[in-house]
């Protein structure tokens, strides 16, 4: 399955980005194999609208799930309308760590 | 002519000045005031009156999504990120919408087309046998102000005196206000706060190249940094207003500083004959 962790960096040693909308990396990995990608977010230093900008990014990519640590009110609408499942990681550690607490399913899940 | 009476900081007497000077102007002549504090327009509260009132609208895009092939282009072209396209329908944002009939233009299937939506409203009120209130009014929870103000100005289209009261800050709101104007009184305090938003302001006219004259107000005699600053902008101090507690008690009741004190009326003529040579007619 494609996940993507909101990143600060382009690495899995990367820390974990709290924002959505204005992470400067999105990492899309796929869980079954570990092989991951590094999208730069060009958005994120928008006046406006990042939110729904970033969450179409990700659709495009086909993730299945989305773990970071808030996301806006109107990428929250776009995700769940696109069937993308929200995963909260709040814990400042690495996008590795993320992932490995995201397969342990350890992460909350948001409705 | 057009006036704009604008500050940078808020709550320095922008409303009290523009009040003034309209009251004191429709004593000889026709004078339109034009309320572009659209936030929280309350110029209509030294002047009330019935009023009529106008829906201010802009367009907005509506999908057919029977047309739509979810094929993205008008996603990608929205800056606002206001339409984004989903395998199997496109959302709308309406209030990041900027209306700017972009997505009408690249859908290839013209699945788009727009209608109005609300935003404001423009009230129009006649207080004085010369003057002419309008006021913009933002519908709470709007974020856009801009048009709004827009069709306040248009509602003044060809009125010759006009005198426009700006909201605080700097950003588009007083830009769109400062738009077209011949000249600006920029009002300040005698706080380092008026001073701060001051340089922003005058930057702001500098940079539009509209004429600038500031108004001290609430004036304790200790503006030594202001005078300096316009000194070396070369700005010219056209009007002070003391800082006294008997003016601050007529503008609390909603009074007018002017028709409580007609003798101030003389101290506004002078300030809108400084704003005529600033604009350089007479």
């Amino acid at each position: 399955m494609k996940i993507c962790i909101t990143s600060q960096g382009s690495t899995l040693d990367a820390l974990a980005e709290e924002r959505f909308g204005r992470a400067p990396f999105f990492i899309i990995a796929d869980t079954e194999t570990g092989s991951f990608e590094a999208l730069e977010n060009q958005f994120a230093g928008g006046s406006g609208g990042v939110g729904p900008k970033a969450a179409q990014l990700i659709i495009a990519h086909d993730v299945k799930a989305l773990v970071s640590g808030m996301v806006g009110g109107n990428a929250h609408e776009v995700l769940k309308a696109a069937g993308i499942q929200l995963y909260v990681y709040r814990t400042s550690g690495t996008v590795r760590d993320a992932m490995d607490q995201f397969n342990k399913k350890t992460l909350e899940k948001v409705a | 002519m057009k006036i704009a009476v604008a500050s940078g900081k808020g709550g320095t007497g922008k409303t009290m000045v523009a009040a003034n000077l309209a009251f004191t102007l429709s004593q000889t002549c026709q004078v339109t005031l034009v309320d572009c504090d659209v936030e929280e327009p309350n110029l209509h509260l030294f002047f009330p009156a019935p009023a009529t009132a106008k829906d201010v609208t802009v367009q907005v895009p509506v999908i057919d999504q029977k047309i739509c092939d979810r094929c993205g282009k008008c996603g990608e072209f929205c800056q606002y990120g206001a339409l984004t396209v989903l395998r199997d329908r496109v959302l709308f944002f309406p209030e990041l919408c900027h209306s700017c009939g972009g997505c009408t233009l690249v859908c290839p299937k013209n699945a788009i087309h727009e209608e109005p939506k609300r935003v404001g409203i423009v009230t129009h009120t006649k207080p004085l046998p010369r003057l002419d209130l309008v006021s913009g009014n933002l519908d709470t929870g709007n974020p856009f102000a801009v048009p709004v103000i827009r069709a306040a100005k248009m509602a003044t289209a060809g009125d010759c005196l006009v005198i426009l009261d700006a909201s605080p800050g700097t950003s588009c709101p007083v830009v769109e206000t400062l738009d077209e104007c011949d000249a600006c009184i920029l009002v300040t305090e005698s706080t380092p706060f008026g001073l701060h938003d001051l340089q922003l302001a005058v930057d702001v006219t500098a940079r539009l190249g509209i004429p600038a004259g500031i108004v001290i107000n609430r004036n304790d005699g200790q503006d030594q940094a202001t005078f300096n600053f316009c000194t070396n902008r070369d700005l010219d101090i056209i009007m002070t207003i003391p800082f006294d507690r008997g003016i601050a008690a007529i503008q609390s009741r909603g009074d007018l500083l002017c028709r409580v004190r007609p003798e101030w009326m003389k101290a506004f003529t002078t300030l809108y004959r400084k704003c005529c040579g600033l604009a350089g007619v007479d």
